[in-house]
């Protein structure tokens, strides 16, 4: 497999501010995968710069194979970027701005046509395809907005921020939509603020925080590396707490907390499933009962507090 | 395509998006038509009657200079919308498409061409009104109208570039004016130039828009033939003088203009 997007050392700055400080990242070929990181993180820059709306000021970064700052005209043949604003035109319909689009890829007028319309029909904007943009509510406008991003099938799609200021719905909806249009093999880099949204879409997650990439992994790597899962065990009134304790110890990878009633016992463990097993059936030959036990798997939130929150003293 | 067939066909395009924005907000194009009908009436009715010209009717004199002065302030416009363009998310999209880098400002002064079209339309029907008449030949004519648009297509690249420069709609617009007021009244545009005092007579006489007024006067035939003007020569040759201007215009202000959008929208 082949890398979609390579990026090394990418430094960016904007008079006294450190925008980018030495990025480095890459995205095989045909998967998705979410930067991530709070406002300011340098998530956008990353994207401007890999789809040559500016150059870096050192480091270097290819797409599909072609060096972003010397081969930008090439570059910009295979990417389509949808950015954080919304980039259609709100006095034209959602078939004009299609059209438009498409002539400017030089599809010819009736190719641009046709292709605008099969958009709008597969992003189901066909009943609005005719209203200008400016009467769309947000969602509508997101998703016209990716349509226009697919006018070609791009080699790399950029989304930034795709679902930022929508509610819920549209954003489910919206997820949904990238899903399907990743299934063809399509490479997709997308930024986001929204940890669950990284969840649910990327195979890879890539933090960012102060223009540095801070942390790496699929999101389940991410979970288990950062604040790593912890069996969590709830006794009967009245159970043994100290041959509770003792059993736990001997399943976990580190301290046995206990709650002040002495009845909820949490411990990090390293395979959650069979350390599940294993503290059942220790807790079970003490003669402790037991009332709920389960591994909880940390949140990309707990991550991400942990990697880009600095005051916070972290030890997982 | 040639690359010039590929930037044709694309400024093309963006000019026929720009030409349904009209439509679809006429308020901008209602306003640059105000401007010339509101300095038409000012000064043809207000201050022009202090003003004596020999052989000539001052509002005759005046309309020739409140074509140019419509067109520089229709000029002003070009600049705002594309202060107001480069500032939305549409002109990132364009730049990550492999169109040509000149497409955006092609298609903006192209279209640009037809709201200049109309300010002209507007005043001359509005000159005919009050006693302004074409009393040459339909071609001197024909000629002095295509001067005039060609020259407010040069102006317009000139206002692209303070645009690009300022960014704000709203600086644009204050900062637009600031040039295009005292440009356009020191000139032969509102009074003859051998009225001002001497400074300003060398000023006046090497305005661009000396030369333009000068040449629809000439073209339109409303100034005697006869009537004294500056020794300076772009009074004495006003149609060459200006087609010189709107060479020297287009050669600095496009390469600037077009190298100006790409520093505005990479920041």
């Amino acid at each position: 497999m082949t890398d979609a997007i390579v990026a090394e050392g990418l430094g960016k700055r904007f008079d006294e501010v450190t925008a980018l400080d030495g990025l480095d990242m890459v995205v095989p070929e045909g998967t998705i995968t979410g930067l991530l990181g709070p406002n300011g993180a340098g998530k956008s820059t990353t994207v401007r710069l890999l789809t040559t709306l500016m150059t870096p000021d050192s480091g270097r970064a290819e797409v599909a194979g072609l060096d972003v700052v010397t081969r930008a005209a090439e570059v910009r043949r295979v990417i389509s970027l949808s950015g954080q604003h919304t980039a259609v035109d709100g006095n034209l319909t959602g078939f004009e701005n299609l059209e438009m689009l498409g002539e400017l890829l030089h599809l010819g007028r009736r190719r641009a046509r046709t292709r605008a319309d099969e958009l709008l029909a597969r992003f189901d904007l066909v009943e609005v395809a005719g209203r200008r943009v400016k009467d769309y509510s947000g969602g509508t406008r997101r998703r016209l907005d990716l349509a226009a991003s697919l006018i070609r099938t791009p080699a790399v799609l950029f989304l930034d921020e795709p679902t930022t200021g929508l509610d819920t719905r549209s954003r489910m909806g919206l997820w949904d939509t990238i899903t399907e249009l990743v299934a063809g093999g399509t490479t997709l880099l997308l930024t986001t603020q929204y940890l669950e949204e990284a969840d649910r879409l990327a195979d890879q997650v890539v933090v960012v925080d102060g223009g540095r990439v801070v942390a790496r992994g699929t999101p389940h790597e991410l979970k288990r590396e950062v604040a790593g899962e912890r069996l969590e065990i709830t006794v009967a009134p009245g159970a043994d707490a100290a041959a509770a304790r003792a059993a736990l110890a001997g399943v976990g990878t580190g301290a046995v907390v206990v709650d002040d009633l002495g009845r909820h016992f949490s411990v990090p463990v390293d395979d959650g499933v069979d350390a599940l097993l294993a503290g059942a059936h220790a807790l079970r030959a003490a003669g402790v009962p037991v009332v709920d036990a389960a591994v909880r798997t940390p949140t990309l939130d707990d991550v991400f507090l942990a990697l880009t929150d600095k005051d916070q003293e972290y030890s997982g | 395509m040639s690359t010039l067939g590929v930037a044709f066909h694309e400024g093309a395009v963006v000019a026929k998006r720009n030409l349904r924005m009209i439509l679809r907000v006429p308020e901008l194009l209602v306003n640059a038509a105000v401007a010339p009908i509101m300095m038409t009436l000012l000064f043809g009715f207000v201050i022009g009657g202090a003003i004596e010209l020999d052989g000539v009717s001052y509002r005759e004199f005046l309309m020739d200079g409140i074509f140019v002065q419509a067109v520089l302030f229709s000029a002003v416009n070009t600049g705002t919308v594309i202060a107001s363009d480069i500032t939305t998310g549409i002109v990132d999209r364009l730049r990550s498409m492999p169109i040509s880098r000149s497409a955006v400002l092609m298609g903006r002064t192209s279209s640009d061409v037809v709201n200049n079209l109309v300010v002209v339309v507007v005043t001359a029907v509005l000159g005919l009104v009050i006693g302004w008449r074409v009393r040459t030949s339909f071609l001197d004519a024909l000629l002095g109208f295509v001067v005039l648009l060609v020259f407010a297509y040069a102006l317009s690249w000139l206002m692209a570039v303070v645009g690009l420069a300022m960014r704000v709609p709203e600086v644009v617009s204050s900062t637009g004016f600031t040039i295009a007021i005292p440009l356009g009244f020191l000139s032969n545009a509102y009074v003859p130039i051998d009225t001002m005092p001497g400074v300003l007579q060398a000023v006046a006489a090497w305005n661009p828009i000396s030369a333009v007024v000068q040449a629809l006067r000439d073209l339109f035939g409303n100034m005697p033939a006869n009537a004294v003007r500056p020794d300076a020569w772009p009074m004495q040759h006003p149609v060459a003088a200006s087609l010189l201007w709107i060479v020297v215009l287009l050669a600095v202000f496009i390469p600037l203009a077009t190298r100006q959008y790409w520093k505005a929208v990479s920041r």
